[in-house]
């Protein structure tokens, strides 16, 4: 029998997609277990669940990206063999990726055709994909110019040339994996408006997040995935935030950071002037200033991209500033000695955004990455050799009381998942009894549970008198840890604010370069 | 230096650039769908020796030219099953065919003419003959472009004409076709051609079968159109040439001709001047000008061409993730 075989119309009532019993293994790894799943036909169906949960494997499994070990997919009522994203593409299914699948140094246009190209020669197809490509644009509003290059398009736009190739290929079902974690909160709602649109339109969306206001805001059914299993599928006008985190988690959870009114101290990190041209000699921080109070969480809002991570870079000593002055308890930090060797004498530690590049060396068994930047402390060893035994009962005692998982300080760091290697690196640093702490994305792929811990972490440090610096893509997370709110547009900061004078949409407008002054 | 001077230059320049231009359009080709090839060199030799042993087994040239296609095809398979179904390390495996390439055609025309590895010289239907272009006599008498006709456009044998055909067909292949555009893509960014549902490693072994029948004609050229015969290691450092003409020409097909013929402009030059008398240095030493074209490759590739940018893919296995 042929699978995509045109010989009965799908009933008006069957489901767009039903899963049944769906089967996948990588090795020991069990990332789903006999999955259901039913997503109705013109709905916007909402799957949530923890990093690692196996929300990403199941839907790379519906486009076809892997095949299940058991199980079986049905599309419209008709069960479907997809073997590869080919066979998805022709029964209806388009996909977002988290990370765009887009061919940068290539036009829209030619994005689009890719592998839709109506014919060996490219002239014919262009010109009818020039006229699908209209069309989608008035019925949509989705407004993009076919002949820019990809590259050089905002995330937001790359992110609607991914649905246009999914729409342009004719998908009835559109799967989008993570597609607010790049986005502004304005081009989110537009994201949203849009998704809404598709449903109008009687089109199927999947929508992958671990965003608990979005699947509220916009999804008509949820899906809450738990270590490869599926727990519940609930219409979301019958749940609430605080239920889904419970099924995600298994356990009850503290979305809210508990916090007591902060008591500055004084100043004990201030950035004067500071401007950063990077290797491209593009402006990346533009003159810059501000000051963190011991006993303050300062945290840095924006969209990525738009010249945090530069900053933090700076002051961490990682790079160098081109203009400007840094300065610790009210001493200046000379240009020469600001280094990552001296500023963690000093008392300034640093958490990094990017654990994986730059906080931590994978390959390296987790004693030793938690050694990293203290390998001269006389507790590791007295001259030349390590001592092992100690470095390795170090780590045992902070895995203890950082609840890291598996607790083997001599496993592999690469596998430990995304939220126990930010805890290994946490924990190196904080224990260090910083006075300044820099931290980066700190809970930037980390399940809800191992956020709510790092979240207190954080607080109690704060209550101790720490000055922390804190840079967040997640608007949430700047919101309730901060007391003081700095946003950051094109590499200037656009606005300050007190958390509880601002919301969203204030802060929103900020990342997005509107300032008083332009208003 | 008078107008025939010139000529006689711009004819040995196209002469000497045909074999960096097959195998720089060779490279262009699996390096735009993510396949590093260093392995140009051994590609090019390993077809030298089979089109000179081919050529004077059946005493055809066309003979010869399809055996150096087929082996030349052949090391590229093997390129391409190390490179793209076994994903392992592209430099690696083009060294090993440089180096397979140079011992085995030595061993191999040592032990079948026992001549010092070389083919038994050939010539008449073994070769190809220069081609003599339609009124190239005639026009020859005609002021200033009937020579340059004559002299430099007419009297090449027929690879030097398909070589430099395959410049407008990789170009148009590249921009204006379907393969051409899933190609670009490939070597950009696998996965989404992956996602877009279409094979990357068809792609790739795509190109490269056409990397390797390049290199093939390019050996060809070397053995029975431009000597008439092979020559241990007659290809000479021409595949890695052709390497920095690619990078030079950024990896585009009509820049790559313009790169190709600076290099063989060089190499021109440089025979032309061997044993002239400069005036306050005296004789140049033969080996100075020898150097010449790869002093200008290091010098051309350190400042002149700007911002090369690879495909980005290139180089790299293609793994689905996670």
């Amino acid at each position: 029998m042929n699978a995509y075989g045109k010989t009965s119309a799908p009933a008006a009532s069957a489901p767009a997609i039903e899963l049944v019993g769906i089967d996948k293994r990588f090795g020991a790894v069990h990332a789903n277990k006999a999955v259901h799943l039913t997503v109705e036909r013109g709905s916007i169906h909402g799957i949530v669940g923890e990093n690692g949960a196996g929300k990403s494997t199941l839907m790379s499994i519906v486009y076809g990206f892997y095949e299940a070990d058991a199980g079986e997919i049905r599309v419209g009522g008709r069960p479907m063999a997809i073997r590869s994203s080919a066979d998805a593409i022709r029964a209806g299914i388009g996909m977002v990726h988290q990370h765009f699948m887009l061919v940068e140094p290539l036009s829209v246009l030619d994005n689009v055709m890719l592998g839709a190209e109506g014919g060996a020669l490219l002239e014919k197809g262009e010109a009818q994909a020039r006229r699908e490509l209209a069309r989608l644009e008035r019925e949509y509003n989705l407004v993009v110019d076919p002949d820019a290059i990809v590259g050089e398009l905002s995330v937001g736009l790359q992110q609607r040339v991914e649905i246009l190739k999914a729409l342009y290929r004719g998908a009835d079902i559109l799967i989008l994996d993570e597609p607010t974690a790049v986005l502004t909160p304005a081009e989110a709602s537009a994201l949203f408006s849009l998704l809404r649109a598709l449903k109008e339109q009687g089109k199927t969306v999947i929508l992958i997040t671990h965003k608990l206001n979005e699947i509220m805001a916009v999804t008509d059914r949820v899906s809450v995935m738990r270590r490869g299993e599926m727990v519940a599928t609930l219409p979301t006008a019958e749940t609430s935030p605080p239920a889904l985190a419970e099924l995600m988690v298994g356990r009850r959870v503290l979305l809210r950071v508990e916090k007591k009114e902060h008591v500055p101290g004084d100043v004990a990190l201030a950035v004067e002037g500071l401007s950063v041209v990077d290797e491209r000699n593009c402006l990346r921080v533009a003159d810059v200033s501000f000051a963190v109070r011991a006993g303050e969480i300062v945290g840095i809002a924006g969209v990525a991209g738009n010249g945090q991570s530069e900053l933090l870079e700076a002051i961490a000593g990682m790079r160098r500033p081109t203009l400007g002055r840094i300065a610790l308890d009210g001493r200046a930090l000379d240009p020469a000695e600001h280094g990552p060797r001296t500023l963690r004498r000093l008392g300034l530690l640093h958490v990094p955004e990017d654990r994986l590049r730059t906080g931590l060396v994978p390959a390296f068994e987790a004693f030793e990455s938690a050694a990293l930047g203290f390998a001269d402390d006389p507790a590791y060893g007295k001259g030349a050799l390590f001592d092992r035994q100690a470095m390795v009962a170090d780590l045992a005692a902070k895995m203890e009381a950082y609840d890291v998982r598996p607790r083997d300080p001599r496993l592999r760091t690469s596998k430990f998942s995304g939220g126990n290697q930010q805890k290994i690196v946490l924990a190196r640093e904080i224990e260090r009894d910083p006075r300044v702490l820099l931290v980066g994305q700190p809970t930037r792929g980390v399940d809800i549970g191992a956020i709510e811990f790092i979240h207190r972490r954080l607080v109690a440090l704060r209550d101790a008198g720490v000055a922390i610096l804190l840079v967040s893509v997640e608007l949430e997370e700047i919101m309730s840890l901060s007391d003081r709110i700095l946003v950051m547009c094109g590499g200037r900061i656009t606005g300050e604010r007190r958390p509880h004078e601002t919301d969203e949409r204030d802060l929103g407008l900020l990342m997005a370069g509107v300032t008083e002054r332009a208003a | 230096m008078d107008y025939t001077t010139l000529l006689t230059i711009a004819d040995s320049t196209v002469r000497l650039s045909i074999p960096l231009l097959c195998a720089c359009l060779a490279g262009l080709w699996s390096e735009r769908s993510g396949v590093v090839d260093i392995g140009l060199e051994g590609k090019m030799l390993a077809a030298a020796f089979a089109a000179g042993a081919a050529a004077h087994a059946s005493s055809s040239a066309v003979l010869g030219l399809l055996a150096a296609i087929a082996v030349s095809m052949a090391f590229a398979l093997v390129h391409g099953f190390a490179a793209i179904s076994q994903r392992g390390n592209q430099i690696v495996s083009g060294v090993a065919i440089n180096m397979l390439a140079a011992g085995l055609s030595a061993i191999i025309g040592n032990a079948w003419y026992g001549q010092g590895g070389r083919t038994p010289p050939v010539d008449g239907a073994a070769r190809f003959g220069e081609l003599v272009l339609p009124g190239a006599e005639r026009l020859a008498a005609a002021p200033v472009l009937g020579p340059f006709y004559a002299e430099v456009v007419s009297g090449h044998s027929l690879l030097v004409y398909l070589a430099l055909a395959a410049v407008p067909v990789t170009w148009f292949v590249l921009a204006r076709t379907r393969f051409g555009l899933r190609l670009r893509a490939v070597g950009e960014n696998p996965a989404a051609v992956d996602t877009a549902g279409i094979s990357v490693a068809a792609l790739r072994y795509a190109a490269v079968t056409i990397c390797g029948a390049l290199c093939g004609l390019g050996g060809a050229y070397l053995a029975i159109a431009q000597s008439a015969g092979f020559l241990p290691l007659m290809t000479a450092g021409k595949g890695f040439i052709a390497l920095a003409a690619l990078i030079f020409a950024k990896w585009r097909a009509w820049p790559a001709l313009g790169a190709c013929l600076l290099f063989g402009l060089l190499d021109a030059v440089a025979i032309r001047l061997q044993g002239v008398v400069v005036p306050g240095i005296g004789q140049v030493p033969v080996q100075a000008i020898q150097a010449l074209p790869y002093v200008m490759t290091v010098v051309l590739l350190a400042g002149f061409i700007g911002r090369a940018v690879p495909p980005r893919a290139s180089g790299i296995p293609y793994v689905k993730e996670r």
